[in-house]
């Protein structure tokens, strides 16, 4: 049984919808953690014992638990934000929960190669935390965030592939259950080259934005 | 006999090298026994053991010492980069320790300060990285781009405006870190090294780009550096830490014609050499008994050559110049001669005694 191309725009539509949303919650929640494990660190502009070492733990927790489990696992917690734990929708919370933690370390990284004197310059220019986060930290590594954001949407759309598990939908899913479970290998064929095609797209994207804010 | 240093200080308050001793009473920055403790796990440090002088307002005052005296802690206590362990630092008549995050805050605008890495942001042009602390205190932008716009014409930088920082050298990078640092108008300037990372020629133009930011915006320097070069090339003042002490403090001509301390000679030698060259004590040993070799030390225009010459005159010796180097401090000339004089035994002890009355540390090398 071939898949029909109504069910390939379908699963290109949940594909990119699964991706689209999970990313825009998860670059929030990545970005606000990712700067606070950087600030909130020893010797940074807002240290914080507490929440350093809060965060660092469950971060890592999150990070280590793979995706497939991490789907089962939060089901209800998912059935309390969405009201369901079957669909496409239901797909985006443990997407959002798996990418965020993820997204964090990423920015924490970038982050933390500001040169610390860039720091010391802004501070002694009398510059309170909020301007220094937004003025001086992520202004320069606006480069780098950029391209640590298109890395992560690229895990994303791998991660989508799974979100057949609870109903989710997607391009994944259809190579998995028609390509892999059918045997029809037209469908591998094309659900991995519109794969190739999205990834390459997004990572070519990713560099040229890059590039242009670095300005070099 | 030991008349050299009562001399010496005459010489100096004759010519007093600028003009503006009189007021130079207010105090910009007071350190009053200021103490840093650095403590880790391991172990302690203490990086300042009790610092206490003054810099006063027009003052170029440097602050020289080895890798790891405390030079740059102390002079992160000014705006509190690093919080003193005890004791007071005091702005413009305020304690910096006892203000609340808000005062600091508007104090550092009253405080400008550049690094031996300038610390400019990558990512903004030149014009940008000036008008940065003009934003933060929300300046209209038609104040901002006047404001920079004089700035960068000060330093020399009006056509690099829209260049970013690694299109630019060493020496531009500072100019920059310059005129960001005075963009808040500040009536202190901090310099961490500015100098350090640069090559001698860009490091007199930065200096004389500082003498001019002194008296033309009439601000206080209080600078660090490890090359006593740069004192003797901008500074008024001097303060020598060693260990986290300040073991010398003074007028720069003083610490230059009379370091009290090994450390404090170690750092004029190294700018006004006075070790006498080896070729110096052959010939002694060949004329041992015919002639006598003296160094003088002579601060000002009226002395050392002159003198030299009178000697000829006065005295039927000779006088040969076996070694000099001359160099000027604040625009003082300042330096060492060694000189043979040949003659007989009463005439040359005649010219020895003419020579101590003179402006001039004359001392006979034995
Ligand atoms: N943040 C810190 N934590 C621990 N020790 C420090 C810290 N900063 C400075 N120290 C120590 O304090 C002492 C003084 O350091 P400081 O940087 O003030 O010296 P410096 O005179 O500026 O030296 P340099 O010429 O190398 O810059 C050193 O022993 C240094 O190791
Ligand atoms: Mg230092």
């Amino acid at each position: 049984m071939e898949v029909s191309s109504a069910q390939v725009v379908q699963a290109i539509y949940e594909t990119l919808y699964m991706v689209g949303v999970s990313l825009v919650f998860a670059t929030l929640i990545g970005l606000s953690l990712g700067i606070l494990l950087v600030v909130t660190r020893k010797g940074h502009i807002l240290e914080n014992q507490a929440v350093f070492s809060t965060l660092n733990p469950i971060i890592n927790v999150l990070r280590s638990v793979p995706f497939i489990i991490l789907l089962v696992a939060i089901i209800p917690f998912t059935r309390l934000i969405v009201g369901t734990s079957i669909g496409t929708t239901a797909a985006i919370v443990p997407l959002v929960i798996y990418t965020g933690p993820y997204i964090a370390r990423l920015v924490e990284n970038s982050l933390l190669e500001v040169n610390a004197g860039i720091i010391e310059a802004a501070e002694a220019m009398g510059a309170t935390p909020v301007q220094i986060i937004f003025r001086f930290l992520i202004p320069e590594t606006l480069g780098s965030l950029i391209l640590s954001i298109t890395t992560a949407t690229i895990g994303l759309i791998g991660a989508t592939a799974m979100a057949g598990a609870v109903g989710g939908g997607g391009i994944g899913d259809l190579a998995i259950t028609y390509g892999y479970q059918r045997f029809s290998t037209i469908t591998i064929v094309a659900t991995v080259v519109i794969l190739v095609i999205m990834v390459q797209s997004l990572q070519s994207f990713g560099n040229v934005l890059a590039r242009r804010i670095r300005r070099k | 006999m030991g008349n050299g240093p009562s001399v010496l200080e005459a010489s100096i308050t004759t010519h007093s090298p600028i003009g503006i001793q009189n007021e130079r009473n207010t105090s910009v920055v007071e350190f009053h026994d200021v103490h840093k403790l650095f403590t880790s796990k391991e172990k302690t440090t203490v990086a300042l053991k009790g610092v206490t002088f003054t810099v006063n307002k027009g003052d170029i005052f440097g602050v020289i010492g080895f890798s790891g005296a405390g030079k740059s802690t102390l002079l992160r206590t000014v705006n509190l980069l690093e919080r003193p362990t005890s004791g007071k630092v005091i702005v413009g008549g305020k304690d910096v320790t006892k203000l609340s995050v808000a005062e600091l805050r508007n104090t550092k605008k009253d405080i400008g300060m550049i690094f031996q890495q300038f610390h400019l942001l990558e990512t903004k042009t030149v014009f940008e990285n000036v008008s940065m602390p003009l934003l933060l205190s929300q300046t209209p932008k038609k104040q901002i781009q006047d404001r920079v716009f004089e700035l960068l014409s000060f330093v020399g930088l009006t056509e690099k405006a829209k260049h970013y920082p690694d299109q630019l050298s060493g020496g531009q990078k500072q100019r920059v870190g310059i005129a960001r640092a005075l963009a808040t108008n500040p009536s202190i300037l901090l310099c961490d090294e500015a100098t350090s990372a640069l090559d001698p020629e860009t490091t007199a133009s930065i200096l004389q780009l500082l003498k001019r930011v002194n008296k033309e915006y009439n601000i206080t320097i209080l600078m660090i550096t490890h090359e006593m070069n740069v004192i003797k090339e901008v500074c008024n003042r001097v303060a020598v830490m060693s260990q986290g002490e300040v073991i010398e403090l003074g007028n720069v001509l003083d610490v230059f014609a009379n370091p009290q301390t090994e450390t404090a000679r170690n750092f004029v030698k190294s700018v006004v050499p006075d070790n006498i060259p080896p070729g110096v004590f052959r010939i002694l040993e060949a004329n041992r008994g015919k002639s006598r070799i003296f160094k003088i030390q002579f601060i000002g225009e009226g002395s050392g050559q002159p003198m030299i010459s009178q000697v000829a005159k006065r005295f039927k010796c000779d006088a040969n110049v076996l070694f000099g180097n001359i160099t000027e401090l604040q625009g003082i000339p300042f330096g060492n001669l060694i000189v043979e004089l040949q003659g007989s035994e009463p005439e040359i002890s005649r010219a020895y005694q003419f020579m101590l009355q003179q402006n001039a540390i004359v001392k006979e090398i034995l």
